[in-house]
């Protein structure tokens, strides 16, 4: 079988690959990073007191097997949302870092892009459990690290500013080794704001996706597509 | 639709038939359109495609984008409605607590069950397919060659509408002319793959769907589907009348409002109700098969799953196609001093020899599908396939596995959905900001993935019974799950992912993760395909086998089987139109015993 394809990816198997990621690539698991003073970037001369852990969430329902599949939803429809206004604004802010608007269309955070993130981190399902824990800590810990190096919350950096911060843990392989579980954070994050982003009509658009209205014939590719691939001279 | 309640229940019918999808969908069907008066009983609600189907919802529409959850694993915009890997009172049992030994079963609770959201992918068995052991002496030979069964696929062609092509490959039949309706053209990156792949010697030809690429023949087929049946013709003309073609535009597992792909519920259940012969009760959950003082079956005991109370209703002849194990279970649970383990289980053969698919896959990206022009690459899913092709290296013994797989492609601009800039920085280092925007304006589309289909050999090792100890919530013993994959089949998953690999090579890509020489890594779980099938194979001995060749249990003159637990063997091709060319089959074998006053 092959249902829908994510990127060429059946759904069946993009959600296998994710679940065998995460259970293999250690900075994926998640961590008590910010409750450690001295990780969070604070200087252990000064010890402040342990952030609380994140509270795990109650459990409660999903959707269900049934629900009505023509109407239109929103984040906080079937369960609570989470963020308090300051991670709502954080998030917000790191989400316009990592898909800013430009000539083709706006920012994630324009789109409702940090409401998906919170819909996606407060769901009862079993995986969203663990996100859960990744995201808050890591904002909490990009917002410690933003007051460290510049006095401010990381929502009121200045461009270059954040992207300082965010130049050191965009990518796994090029982290410090301090920075490592940051940028697991970071990663995790990057992929819901384009999950979140790349559905939105501006998003798709933005793509170039042409597809979901219906036409007369299946054309095939255009001569432009044959060449792009090699396929014609 | 013509929905019963228990209280408008007819006193008797002259056929049950238990499940409505594609074995109890094309059993009704056929039984009705030659005047059997027949009630269906379905355990799920009933459904209305029509009226239910997202068909243009975009993910944004849906919570969480649309993303599978454990409430709805194939994405919250898929048809399943009331099922999943697992149903909340309704559970299953492993045997073993191994993990290579572990069945997972996908079930559906409504009308037309699985076909609703099935991926519409409908080969024929070939010729060897039913003759597996006296080709290399593993697993058994079917009753019944493919001669046998041939114009009941092209029946069932026609019905459903299935389109495809004719290629005259090994083992990969032809259907005659007519009977086919037209491949839709490849996309490029099927075509690439076509292009590149023929130096490693994979043909990649039209794949064959269930999906109409033109509206069909309403009036040259039901004079060849139901010679000198006027009403017959009359009701099916007008119900291909009622099917669109396809529009190319939105995904077939959410099913299809426009009746432009097979489901039960759009193709065989609204002509068999406009027969007047058919009446449905949903919500009727079989527990057993009731027998008479003559040891016949009379009825059924079922379930009505709203008020939870038991309820008895008869007929003369009882079908079961609830699904393999689902009517494995039914059977099972039918005990009675004639029958302690089962009814008509005299073999013990009840339950044993399950097959699912072998099942794996590799992806890849491919630099050549980078910042593709926009264009239309949605509608009707894959478009071309890879047959299985290395019978000769097979029978001269170059290969270390018995039988053969075939390979389904994912390629295409599909709706953007969580994973379509997932993950990107494999490829980009990293990037955030503008750049991440133009990375991932160059990466959508430019992924590909090759997903083996292969055969399994049935094993006494792999089968399923009563779970001593687990019941339902209703208090109905459960099925447990036996399983294990021989040598042949680790072996054949990990040729596949040495094939697939070189594949994406050869179209100049990287893969995506691993590619696992060890079979155990690289196969799927049992189940996982969700192409269950057998647990009441069909044979020539009742020793040997559950039913006779038309599905009759040999035990129980009028019980019969009609879905996939009658296989012997389970083909690389996908099962369901066997399944139903098998339904149509053993259905007018049954109403010719009717008419002949044997039942
Ligand atoms: C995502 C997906 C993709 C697939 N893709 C393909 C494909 O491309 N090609 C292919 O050939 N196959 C495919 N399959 C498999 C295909 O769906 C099944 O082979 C097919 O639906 C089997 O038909 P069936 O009638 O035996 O069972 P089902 O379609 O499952 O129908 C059985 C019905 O019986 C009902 N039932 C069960 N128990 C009872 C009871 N005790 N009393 C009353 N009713 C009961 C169920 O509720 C259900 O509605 C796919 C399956 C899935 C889930
Ligand atoms: S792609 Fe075609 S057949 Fe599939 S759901 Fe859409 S219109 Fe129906």
């Amino acid at each position: 079988m092959n249902t829908t394809k994510p990127g060429g990816i059946s759904r069946r198997d993009a959600v296998k690959w994710m679940l065998t990621a995460a259970a293999t690539v250690p900075w994926l698991q998640p961590s008590a990073l910010a409750a450690d003073p001295s990780r969070a970037g604070t200087s252990p001369a000064e010890p402040q007191p342990a952030a609380p852990p994140i509270e795990p969430l109650p459990s409660r329902d999903g959707y269900g097997t049934d629900p009505d599949l023509t109407k239109t939803y929103g984040p906080g429809d079937f369960w609570p949302l989470t963020f308090t206004p300051e991670q709502r604004r954080t998030a917000a802010a790191l989400c316009a870092l990592i898909i800013p608007a430009d000539e083709h269309s706006p920012s994630a955070a324009e789109v409702g892009v940090p409401d998906f993130i919170d819909e996606w981190i407060s769901a009862p399902y079993p995986e969203h459990g663990y996100n859960r824990v990744t995201i808050l800590t890591g904002l909490r810990w990009i917002d410690a690290e933003a007051r460290r190096r510049f006095s401010r919350p990381f929502a009121d950096l200045s461009e270059s500013q954040g992207r300082a911060i965010c130049d050191d843990i965009c990518w796994v392989p090029k982290a410090t080794e301090q920075n490592l579980e940051a940028a697991g954070f970071f990663a995790m994050f990057r992929n819901l704001t384009a999950a979140g982003f790349y559905t939105t009509p501006e998003g798709m658009k933005d793509l170039g996706y042409v597809g979901n209205t219906p036409q007369a014939s299946f054309d095939g590719p255009p001569e432009a597509a044959l060449r792009k691939a090699g396929l014609i001279a | 639709m013509a929905i019963v309640t228990a209280e408008t229940l007819r006193d008797s019918y002259d056929v049950i038939v238990v499940g409505s999808g594609a074995a109890g969908g094309q059993t009704a069907y056929t039984l009705t359109m030659e005047g059997a008066k027949v009630l269906m009983l379905e355990a799920g609600r009933n459904y209305d495609p029509v009226r239910e189907t997202p068909m243009f919802q975009e993910n944004f529409r849906a919570p969480l984008r649309g993303t599978g959850t454990p409430d709805k694993p194939f994405g919250f915009h898929d048809a399943t409605v009331g099922g999943g890997w697992k149903i909340a009172g309704e559970p299953y049992t492993s045997a073993s607590a191994e993990s290579g030994r572990q069945f997972t079963w996908y079930r559906a609770r409504m009308l037309g069950g699985r076909t609703n959201h099935w991926a519409r992918n409908a080969l024929r068995n070939g010729p060897y397919d039913f003759k597996p052991y006296s080709r290399d002496g593993l697993g058994f030979d079917w009753p019944i060659s493919y001669e046998d069964v041939a114009p009941y696929y092209d029946k069932v062609e026609m019905l459903i509408g299935v389109y495809g092509s004719n290629e005259g490959l090994e083992n990969t039949p032809d259907s005659p002319d007519g009977v086919l309706l037209p491949a839709p053209k490849a996309r490029v990156g099927e075509l690439l793959a076509k292009q590149r792949v023929a130096r490693l010697g994979v043909p990649v030809i039209p794949l064959h769907r269930a999906v109409l690429s033109q509206r069909q023949d309403f009036q040259r087929i039901p004079a060849r589907l139901h010679p000198n049946n006027p009403r017959a013709q009359r009701i099916l003309a007008d119900s291909m009348q009622g099917r669109a073609a396809c529009f190319w535009a939105t995904p077939c597992g959410r099913g299809c409002a426009i009746r432009a792909n097979y489901q039960s519920t759009t193709v065989h259940l609204p002509p068999a109700l406009a027969t007047g012969n058919l009446d449905i009760l949903t919500d009727a959950l079989v527990r057993e098969v009731t027998l008479g003082s003559d040891g016949r079956a009379d009825g059924v005991a079922y379930v009505d799953r709203h008020s939870g109370t038991e309820r008895r209703v008869r007929a003369r002849v009882v079908v079961l196609a609830a699904s393999a194990c689902e009517s494995v279970r039914i059977l099972l649970n039918s005990r009675s001093p004639s029958f302690p383990n089962g009814l008509a289980n005299s073999s013990g053969l009840v339950g044993r020899y399950i097959m699912d698919t072998v099942g794996s896959s590799v992806g890849g990206q491919i630099p050549l599908l980078e910042a593709m022009p926009p264009h239309n690459e949605e509608g009707a899913g894959d478009h071309v396939y890879s047959p299985w092709w290395l019978y000769r290296e097979q029978k001269a013994g170059k290969l270390n596995f018995p039988r053969g797989y075939h390979i389904e492609f994912a390629s295409g601009k599909y709706m953007p959905n969580q994973y379509t800039a997932w993950a990107l920085e494999r490829y980009t280092g990293g990037s955030y900001g503008r750049r991440f925007k133009e990375d991932a304006r160059r990466y959508y589309g430019s992924f590909i993935q090759f997903t083996g289909r292969g055969e399994m050999i049935p094993n006494e090792n792999s089968f399923c019974d009563l779970d001593p100890a687990v019941k339902d919530k209703w208090g109905i013993p459960v099925l447990r799950f036996h399983w294990q994959w021989s040598e042949h089949e680790l072996r054949q998953a990990a040729h596949m992912q040495q094939t697939f690999a070189a594949m994406i090579q050869s179209m100049g890509g990287s893969v995506i993760g691993a590619v696992h020489e060890d079979g155990r890594r690289a196969i799927a779980p049992g189940g996982y395909i969700i192409h269950e099938v057998g647990g009441a194979r069909m044979g020539g001995d009742p020793k040997r086998s559950v039913t006779n060749s038309w599905g009759q249990t040999w035990d129980v003159k009028n019980l019969f089987v009609t879905d996939g637990a009658l296989f012997c063997s389970n083909a690389d091709k996908n099962p369901t139109l066997t399944i139903m060319a098998l339904a149509w089959r053993c259905s007018d074998y049954l109403l010719e015993e009717l008419r002949k006053g044997n039942l």
